[in-house]
């Protein structure tokens, strides 16, 4: 038992946190049909500026997490706006390859400035410690972040079913000719829809920061792992991120307790179960 | 045979004459920076086969040409094999990793099929170097030594001109065949695929099975070209198989030109140099390489090589 929930708990951490950025993959996708790529190195900056604000300058963890995503959203409207935007009346291969760019653009320039060793981030007063469930100890932390993830997951349902910018957005991810003759600006919402998308990542990196070792590695991890989410759930659909998350932190708490051996090709396995199975996702569409 | 196509192969011809006699008239130095060009260069173009050909866009190739990379260090180490069978190992293993983890990745097209082939390169990155009793972890495999060519062939391969010259005829011979099959039935019905796949499924083909053949004869050929690459730098390390290393072959093909069969043999070239060059004086080689791809992908998608073959091509049309 006492293993099972320990267990359970690691897999829960693990899964709300791909859950965050998968969806900011989602709704990128879903508005303007672009993967993007460098969306684990948004989260990388998201953490790195996390720490800035909170190891190296002494500010409080809630003004990071507030400050952090903000950051984040104000660099992917400058990519947007410089670079992304040119590209999406080409063939999706193009923007493929313009978001790998800005990929290995964003993890050098994080390597350039923060070096490449790794750092730690200490949780704020009050969610720092362990409790007890059924004799598994874990952290307060993680409780936050299990908070946070419902609150990102119900925070976007009531934007995009019940506020104006999210109705617009929706309006111009399902047509674009349409939505600019009812006179919505829709490169206006494309630059918003990317910045919303990379705050969520950048939101993410804030989370993670002190849960996770912070390093220049992360951005590539966590892209290989959200993709395996978005394959798992079905690119595009909400609740398939969240199904498909859950999944993935399933796989990892549980294989690393009880398969250690084949834990890191566990998830793989699954997904490529899921794509014999089901080659569009669990929850997904087939594209049309 | 028209005026155009004798000047063309006779450029040809007269760059491979230059390229066999390099070692006696360039800088030792070069030597070293040919045969990367050579090995990168058919790297990329055995990726082209699946990118610039058949229309998909792939970042998990660095699995297959890591592989060859390994095979061909591993036999080369434990079984102190000839290099000629070290490289048709190299050359079956990538093509049949392909052939399985294409059997995955063709079932879905465009994003997806980025998106998998990327993830299972990471796993076989993640095996590569986590599988420390096998692969010596993030060591890699080294201590290995290039002795016979085999075949007969009584070859100095520690001399560095002589195994120039090996690659260089090795590449020749590959990069024909690859030539070829682009020029056949077959690569006609991928670039047909890569330029309309719902009407060539309306054809009859079965698109899908024909992205996994392509698929699998680009991981041959990368295969191949790890094979080289490890007697080459003397060392198979988990870097051949990230996808930093995959981001390679992109790039070569989008700096060349993925429309043109040369573009990404062109793209090695420029690629090499630069990187030579560029890491001369930074570091940050990473950083240089994504505002290059930037670019190229908004102002010039046609690539270097392939821009300048339309320009000479309209010139042409234009005065006749």
């Amino acid at each position: 038992m006492q293993t099972f929930v320990a267990a359970l708990l690691n897999s829960l951490d693990l899964g709300i946190l791909l859950f965050v950025i998968a969806v900011g993959l989602n709704i990128i996708f879903g508005v303007l049909n672009v993967i993007n790529f460098a969306h684990g190195a948004l989260y990388m900056l998201g953490a790195y500026c996390a720490y800035t604000a909170i190891g190296l300058l002494g500010l409080p963890f809630w003004l990071a997490l507030v400050a952090a995503p903000l950051v984040v959203a104000a660099v992917a409207v400058v990519l947007e706006r410089l670079m992304l935007h040119r590209i999406y009346d080409r063939s999706i291969t193009d923007s493929l390859l313009l978001t790998f760019a800005l990929l290995l653009i964003i993890d050098e320039s994080v390597r350039w400035i923060w070096g490449t060793s790794i750092h730690i981030v200490d949780p704020p007063v009050g969610l720092r410690g362990t409790f007890t469930v059924f004799g598994a100890q874990h952290p307060v932390y993680s409780l936050f972040v299990m908070a946070m993830g419902v609150l990102v997951g119900v925070g976007l349902w009531l934007f995009f079913t019940r506020t104006r910018a999210g109705k617009v957005m929706r309006a111009a991810a399902s047509d674009r000719k349409m939505s600019r003759l009812v006179g919505i600006n829709v490169p206006l919402v494309f630059t918003g829809v990317f910045a919303l998308g990379a705050g969520i990542a950048g939101l993410g990196g804030v989370v993670a920061a002190p849960m996770r070792a912070i390093g220049p590695a992360m951005g590539a991890n966590i892209i290989v792992e959200s993709f395996i989410v978005v394959v798992i759930g079905g690119l595009g659909s909400f609740p398939g991120a969240f199904l498909g998350a859950l999944i993935l932190g399933a796989i990892h708490g549980f294989g690393s307790r009880f398969l250690p051996d084949l834990n890191l090709v566990l998830p793989f396995i699954g997904m490529a179960v899921v794509l014999l199975l089901k080659p569009h996702g669990l929850m997904g569409r087939p594209a049309t | 045979m028209s005026a155009g196509r004798l000047v063309v192969w006779g450029a040809l011809a007269a760059i491979l004459a230059a390229l066999w006699w390099l070692p006696s008239w360039a800088p030792y130095f070069y030597i070293f920076v040919a045969t990367e060009v050579l090995i990168l260069g058919l790297f990329a173009g055995g990726f082209n086969l699946v990118f610039g050909y058949t229309g998909m866009l792939s970042l998990g190739h660095a699995a297959f040409f890591g592989f060859g990379a390994y095979i061909s260090a591993m036999l080369l180490l434990h079984l102190q094999t000839p290099l000629i069978l070290a490289l048709l190992a190299a050359t079956a293993g990538g093509g049949l990793l392909a052939l399985l983890i294409g059997f995955f990745c063709v079932r879905l097209t465009e994003v997806y099929f980025t998106m998998l082939t990327l993830a299972f390169g990471m796993m076989v990155f993640s095996i590569a170097q986590q599988w420390r009793s096998v692969t010596n972890g993030s060591d890699g495999i080294t201590g290995f030594t290039v002795g016979d060519f085999g075949i007969g062939l009584d070859l100095v391969l520690g001399n560095p001109a002589v195994f120039y010259q090996v690659t260089l005829v090795v590449v020749v011979l590959a990069a024909a065949l690859l030539y070829l099959i682009t020029i056949s039935p077959f690569g006609l019905i991928l670039r047909a695929m890569g330029e309309n796949p719902e009407r060539v499924a309306f054809t009859g083909i079965p698109v899908r099975r024909y992205r996994l053949y392509s698929f699998a004869i680009s991981g041959t050929f990368s295969g191949l070209a790890g094979g080289l690459f490890a007697p080459f730098t003397r060392v198979a390390s988990p870097d051949m198989v990230h996808w930093a290393q995959s981001a390679e072959p992109v790039l070569m093909s989008i700096l060349g030109g993925s429309t043109t069969f040369l573009g990404p043999f062109v793209g090695s070239a420029i690629f090499v140099l630069l990187e030579t060059w560029i890491t001369s004086f930074t570091d940050r080689w990473m950083l240089f390489l994504g505002i290059v791809l930037a670019l190229m992908v908004m102002y010039l998608r046609r690539g270097l090589f392939g821009t300048a073959v339309d320009w000479l091509r309209q010139r042409r049309t234009r005065s006749s």
